[in-house]
């Protein structure tokens, strides 16, 4: 009976977000003042806008769109691009703690951020022409316009050199053929970014609007992960793309492979978010919950657990901090984002399954935010390079042998 | 419009309460602070909305050692243009107090805002003291305020009910929830806080006329007893012997 009430009374308690941040290593230190309060800002915009929703939304298999005007508000949408063009003018590191609290939230908020910033708002202001940034970027970065990034492919995921999407000159404008899959926010955008093969088999960057004509966005339904964000398709029938909607700086695979990187860069920081979300409710949950007499904290099996678990968020909490400092630096290699990429959502998706079993049965509800970040993580883990692709890059770093082909 | 708000730094809710020195002092370490709530939700937000409805500036007052800082740039990010912190360790209230009113003795505030209180000790002290120091009306627990010319209509709670106030400015007020909504800065609000000027002085030197001499934490919660719906007379029995409330 005493087993029951305490039972009761935790579950009760679970629904209010209790959650305070982990610095085993007191990596706060090495963080600025400008990192401190972006992450205190965006934990009570998490608190007050997400936690209360959110899981009525995974449930419902729903994406909350109203959260993107309070994300453009809160500055969540490329706060490391110049303010002029729409951003907040930060450095990488705070764009990460960024990352990392949303997905604090939930991953599925984290990427409707990250596809607006790392995939849209940047290539435009990397590669696009000056009237492009001035036409686009304030309207992205105000949350005005919703975007969505094309490259992968229903038969080139891993492979995205081998699209087939194409387009064709056609005097003032192009036709563009074919289409994209597994595209987050595509059924809601107004704009998306396109990556296509032109006549000589270069790829090339567009900006696709809504509206024009042969263009639709079909949503992707049944997912298990990731149900508080949108997914869908980008089908192109012939659609006439006027020439200056082409990305003028940019040609070749290197273009969205460098937002992949920025993205994936974001992934990294963001991961540990949900790694910490799940450690703090097991943390908390060790301690409340009572069996044969006492919390179950007190018990070495969950203690190992529980150590384990801040063991390796700490190794990634020191990861993405070096990473960072690189990236404010201008260093950072594509090859070193990947691993901290690979290392850190591997680590959150051991991390809430670890954390899933220390809440026992409670684990497996939505009374507990534990269980939906595992499935979250599991597309985390897939998408933005596969955990697989990401280890053959770090493969090919070390030996100079190239794996793929 | 020119308007003053008193902010301080409290212990955030989650940290841990022990004491050291012969329990006389606080122990801060491993302690995250955080701007008082009701300085940050109610005062500042409403001074805001003020300046906002009506033109002029919100400067920020707090009394302080530099690693505050982080505190007063949240307040700056949230929108107050200008900030001065009085470089010193904030001992008492009265000490606090008379800091904050030396420094708004010349330069005639409109409204001198301040939470209701703090969350560490709850004295609810300086607002009181601030007023009487520069002899200005003192309104506290205020959770409504509007200002029409010179004259503010204020509500205040009051056991049981409300009194509403009319008061000339310039006065003194303390913010108490409802007065206005927290408002979370934005990136860009935080980036711009950095430009924002924040003039540190040295403190008006005052000697304390009271010093703590120790710190009581409360005993710790026993553990609940149950007693089965039919056995009333034990319960009557714990009551009576043990609880001691019957």
């Amino acid at each position: 009976m005493q087993d029951n009430s305490n039972g009761l009374a935790i579950a009760k308690r679970a629904k209010e977000d209790r959650y305070q941040g982990h610095d085993y290593y007191l990596v706060d230190e090495l963080l600025s003042q400008d990192h401190l309060l972006a992450r205190e800002a965006v934990r009570a915009w998490v608190k007050q806008e997400v936690t209360p929703i959110i899981e009525a939304y995974a449930d419902k298999a729903q994406c909350p769109t109203h959260l993107f005007k309070g994300l453009a508000e809160i500055g969540a949408f490329g706060p490391s691009l110049p303010v002029e063009y729409g951003g907040g003018g930060m450095d990488e590191i705070a764009y990460g703690v960024i990352m990392q609290e949303l997905e604090r939230g939930d991953s599925g908020v984290r990427s409707m951020a990250s596809v607006q910033g790392s995939l849209v708002m940047y290539p435009i202001y990397k590669y696009g022409s000056e009237e492009q940034r001035r036409k686009y970027l304030p309207k992205l970065g105000s949350g005005e316009f919703i975007g969505c990034f094309g490259l992968t492919e229903p038969d080139h995921g891993s492979n995205p050199g081998g699209m087939v999407t194409h387009i064709k000159d056609d005097g003032d404008a192009y036709i563009l053929n074919g289409a994209k899959m597994w595209i987050t926010n595509s059924p809601v955008a107004d704009i998306a970014i396109v990556w296509a093969k032109d006549e000589q088999g270069i790829v090339r960057g567009l900006i696709v609007e809504k509206d024009m004509k042969g263009f639709s966005a079909p949503e992707i339904k049944g997912k298990w992960s990731l149900r508080a964000s949108i997914t869908g398709e980008l089908v192109f029938e012939d659609v006439r793309v006027p020439k200056s909607h082409v990305l003028p700086n940019i040609q070749g695979l290197k273009g969205p492979l460098s937002c992949l990187s920025k993205a994936r860069y974001g992934i990294a920081w963001g991961a540990i978010g949900a790694a910490l979300d799940c450690y703090d409710s097991a943390l908390r949950y060790s301690q409340e919950r009572i069996q044969f007499g006492k919390p179950i904290g007190q018990f070495q099996l969950i203690q190992k657990k529980l150590a384990e678990m801040i063991t390796e968020i700490t190794k990634a909490q020191l990861l993405v901090w070096r990473l960072g400092v690189l990236a404010n630096e201008g260093r950072a290699t594509p090859a070193q984002i990947s691993m901290a990429k690979r290392n850190n959502v591997m680590m959150a998706l051991e991390v809430a399954r670890e954390a899933r079993q220390i809440h026992g049965g409670m684990g497996i509800t939505n009374e507990y935010p534990v269980m939906r970040h595992m499935m979250n993580l599991e597309t985390v883990l897939t998408y933005e390079g596969t955990h697989d692709i990401h280890l053959l890059i770090t493969g090919m770093d070390v030996t100079g042998l190239n794996a793929f082909v | 419009m020119k308007l003053l708000v008193c902010i301080s730094k409290v212990p955030d809710t989650n940290a841990k309460i022990a004491f050291t020195n012969n329990q006389t002092e606080y122990d801060t370490a491993g302690v995250q602070y955080i701007m008082n709530p009701y300085d940050e939700w109610y005062a500042l937000v409403r001074a805001l909305e003020l300046k906002e409805a009506l033109g002029g500036s919100v400067t920020l007052v707090h009394v302080g050692t530099a690693d505050s800082e982080t505190i007063i740039r949240k307040g700056l990010a949230i929108g107050a243009d200008d900030a001065v912190r009085i470089d010193a360790d904030p001992k008492s209230a009265l000490f606090v107090a008379q800091q904050i009113a030396e420094l708004a003795r010349n330069e005639h505030y409109d409204i001198i805002f301040l939470g209701k209180e703090t969350i560490d000790y709850n004295g609810a002290e300086i607002g009181a003291m601030v007023a009487e120091y520069l002899d200005l009306p003192y309104i506290s627990y205020a959770n409504h305020l509007e200002v029409n010319g010179t004259v503010a209509s204020v509500t205040r709670e009051i056991e049981g009910g409300a009194e509403e106030v009319e008061v000339n400015l310039p006065f003194v007020v303390s913010a108490a929830k409802g007065m206005a909504e927290q408002r979370i800065p934005n990136m860009r609000g935080i980036m711009m806080a950095k430009t924002k000027p924040l003039k540190v002085l040295p403190p008006v030197p005052i000697e304390d006329k009271a010093v703590v001499v120790m710190y009581q934490t409360p005993p710790a919660k026993s553990s609940v007893k149950l007693v089965a719906p039919e056995n009333m007379d034990e319960l009557v029995r714990l009551l009576h012997e043990e609880a001691k409330v019957i």
